[in-house]
């Protein structure tokens, strides 16, 4: 039992050394381009740093670091199963759209308002997502084509959709076409502990539910273990009698049903519309933060967190005279060095056993050859 | 898994300890005494919150960075710039605006309709502050809406373009589907159906929706292009930012054809200089004159607030002349602009 803590902890340092790795290489990396472009890259650090702790931005942090690691969780489920789901980001404006257009539509107590525009989401979600989990199955077309395609067919989709006449409306001074305003019994609730700090999005409780959730299907439930052989290897996976093309579509669905969730905070707690200026790309930054999380659900808290750190601080580079693209840089170098990182820590790992099986065996052949010598 | 149960718990109990106590000044809170301070040095301090985009899109947000040169030129002081990104929600709008409004930067300027609930918000919060917001109509006592009669320029370049068409079919190409394209769109097809009602009008947008490629794509401006010339369509006019320089240049390689340039004064752009022959005019929308007229009126103490339309009127939208290319046409322009000012002709913003 000892033995076995002890694994544990030495994974678990392997684990972190990857993304710490990956962190502070994108840092040195940051500061190589900042001081070839002629600034002072500990300043603007320190910047970054002094601004991010303020009690307003540890609230931007926490409100953006909720949407992103609900799209962190979404793109894990597929990474857990070897599926790439690139098609959150479709997903997640797609449901959030039809959710916003069903919640502008009926005027119902929260506590029934809420929840069916949620459900509306996560259904839009999936069944975007199932897509391409069927053509998948059926027709073994890859998932990475097939989500990139349907991200696009969803933007001309919500641009059919999201025209005056059709599905929403001009608003007429501001120029920007948009779906009735939610009723205000389907506004999420938020949380002011600071008043200065402005209010904390309460979305960030289900995001915690979903992370909690997500731990407990992978690693608690037969599903989950399921999920994983597939992803381990769908050969030993199917001969051990697992149906891995009703895997597969299973997880793409409950995928697109984790994509849905991502808009909602946007949706519930922010505009209560959706509108041409509904934010977009959020699919993609989840893939980063599901990477550098190894799709772990602490890890993933902890890269949303950091993405929303850098999303923050972002702003007051520009403020400060730096340009704003070199958290572009920082947030570019991480997910590559993510990736580098692991296979080095990877590597690392495997050599390290090896070396340790073999003293092991080694002991044992010598034991072996002491016990022959006591026998003779 | 056990650690791992412990380890999920201690990161939600940090991230609750943090919201709970929500430890430490706000930036605002720190940010006030910048606000008095620069406001004792007396220099005018303008701040500026791009569109998608920025500066360098050879478009709308040059065109108010244009204005933002010109008045510091002539009033002196700083300013701070900043842009938009794609993945904004509406409170990195609203924080960019209230970044500049913290520290003192008067007027805070907002290109684009995008940031309307965001100037909303904080115009609120900063009474003492000027916002401008471009493209919008927003309340509030403290808001200079500057919004501009682009149909009623996009009417004059139909007028244009059906008198100078032979083969009496006309194009116009998009950048995006949104309303204030479509109101190019509608008053040059009103334009050219107004003075020639035999022609045709052929339209086509390059993205739609949250898209917002086709106001960046110069390749498939040209493509776009390419594909009208060879139907026959001998004028196309491109409301579609840097996307139109494709399609000036397509436009360039058919002889007879002509190009109709958008916001500015294309003929005039250093960039377009060796496609300038083949630019008829452009319905330019002059931003920088919008952003200069409300910094001028900060600076001299009675700042602009409400809704200013720019219009043919004032000057604020108009069909270039340079190159001489309309000087034969110009008479009837100008009666056609006499009644759009008089309102004897009502010019529509939906195709």
């Amino acid at each position: 039992m000892k033995k076995f803590a002890k694994i544990d902890k030495e994974r678990l340092l392997l684990g972190i050394a990857a993304p710490v790795l990956a962190v502070v290489a994108a840092f040195v990396v940051t500061s190589l381009v900042l001081l070839a472009t002629g600034k002072e890259p500990f300043q603007a650090f320190q910047i970054m740093a002094s601004y991010g702790l303020k009690s307003d931005s540890q609230v931007y942090i926490l409100n953006k670091a909720t949407t992103y690691y609900l799209a962190g969780l979404a793109v894990a489920i597929g990474f857990r199963m070897n599926l790439f789901n690139i098609g959150v980001d479709g997903q997640y404006r797609l449901a959030a759209f039809f959710a916003a257009v069903v919640g502008g539509m009926v005027n119902l107590p929260g506590i029934l308002e809420i929840p069916l525009i949620v459900i509306v989401s996560m259904l839009v979600g999936a069944m975007w997502a199932g897509i391409a989990g069927l053509l998948k199955v059926t027709r073994g077309v890859s998932e990475v084509i097939a989500t990139i395609m349907l991200n696009s067919i969803a933007t001309a989709i919500i641009a059919y959709l999201l025209q005056p006449g059709m599905l929403a409306n001009l608003n007429s001074n501001t120029n920007s076409v948009q779906t009735t305003l939610l009723p205000k019994s389907g506004w999420f609730f938020t949380l002011t502990p600071n008043p200065a700090a402005g209010p904390i999005e309460g979305f960030i409780v289900v995001a915690l539910l979903a992370g909690v959730g997500y731990w407990f299907v992978l690693s608690r439930t037969r599903f989950g273990f399921d999920l994983r052989t597939v992803g381990q290897s769908e050969s030993a996976a199917e001969a051990s009698g697992v149906n891995v093309k009703r895997m597969i579509v299973t997880s793409m669905l409950i995928s697109g049903a984790v994509a849905g969730l991502v808009g909602m905070p946007a949706l519930l707690n922010e505009a209560h519309q959706y509108s041409t200026e509904f934010p977009t790309g959020i699919g993609f930054t989840g893939i980063a933060v599901a990477l550098l999380g190894r799709n772990h659900p602490v890890g993933i808290a902890i890269g949303a967190l950091l993405w929303g750190f850098l999303d923050r601080t972002s702003n007051w580079l520009e403020f400060n005279g730096y340009d704003k693209e070199i958290v572009g840089v920082i947030q570019g170098v991480i997910v590559l060095s993510v990736v580098i990182a692991y296979e080095v820590v990877r590597r690392y790992g495997v050599g390290r056993q090896q070396r340790r099986v073999g003293e092991q065996l080694a002991a044992a052949a010598r034991a072996q050859g002491q016990q022959q010598e006591v026998a003779a | 898994m056990r650690r791992v149960t412990t380890l999920a718990a201690a990161g939600i109990a940090a991230a609750l300890a943090i919201t709970a106590t929500a430890c430490g000044a706000s930036s605002t809170q720190s940010g006030s005494s910048s606000t008095s301070s620069s406001s004792a040095s007396g220099g005018l301090k303008i701040g500026i919150a791009y569109d998608v985009g920025g500066r360098g899109d050879h478009s709308f947000n040059d065109s108010a960075g244009r204005g933002l040169d010109k008045a510091i030129k002539d009033f002196g002081g700083t300013a701070k710039e900043l842009t938009a990104l794609n993945t904004d929600t509406e409170s990195d709008r609203e924080q960019r605006l209230s970044d500049l409004a913290t520290a003192g930067y008067n007027p805070v300027v907002a290109v684009g309709f995008a940031y309307a609930n965001a100037v909303q918000a904080e115009a609120a919060k900063f009474p003492n502050t000027t916002f401008g917001i471009v493209d919008s109509v927003v309340p509030g006592k403290n808001v200079d809406s500057m919004t501009f009669a682009t149909p009623d320029s996009s009417y004059l370049a139909g007028v244009a373009a059906a008198l100078k068409s032979k083969t009496g079919h006309i194009g116009f190409i998009g950048g995006v589907d949104n309303e204030l394209i479509k109101g190019f769109q509608a008053g040059f097809q009103q334009g050219v159906k107004a003075t020639k009602p035999g022609d045709v009008v052929s339209a086509q947008y390059l993205s739609t929706g949250s898209d917002l490629s086709g106001f960046s794509s110069p390749d498939e401006g040209k493509a776009a292009a390419e594909g009208m010339l060879s139907r026959g369509i001998d004028v196309i006019y491109s409301a579609a930012g840097s996307s139109g320089t494709g399609s000036i240049e397509a436009v360039h390689d058919h002889p007879g054809a002509w190009a109709i340039g958008v916001d500015s004064d294309q003929y005039q752009e250093p960039g377009l200089a060796q496609y300038k022959s083949s630019i008829l005019t452009s319905a330019v929308k002059n931003v920088d004159v919008s952003v200069y007229d409300l910094i001028k009126s900060v600076k001299n103490g009675k700042p602009l607030t409400g809704n200013n339309t720019y219009g043919l009127a004032d000057g604020g939208v108009s069909l270039a002349t340079s190159g001489g290319f309309i000087n034969d046409i110009e008479p009837q322009l100008q009666a056609v602009e006499q009644k759009i000012i008089n309102g004897q002709i009502k010019v529509s913003s939906q195709p």
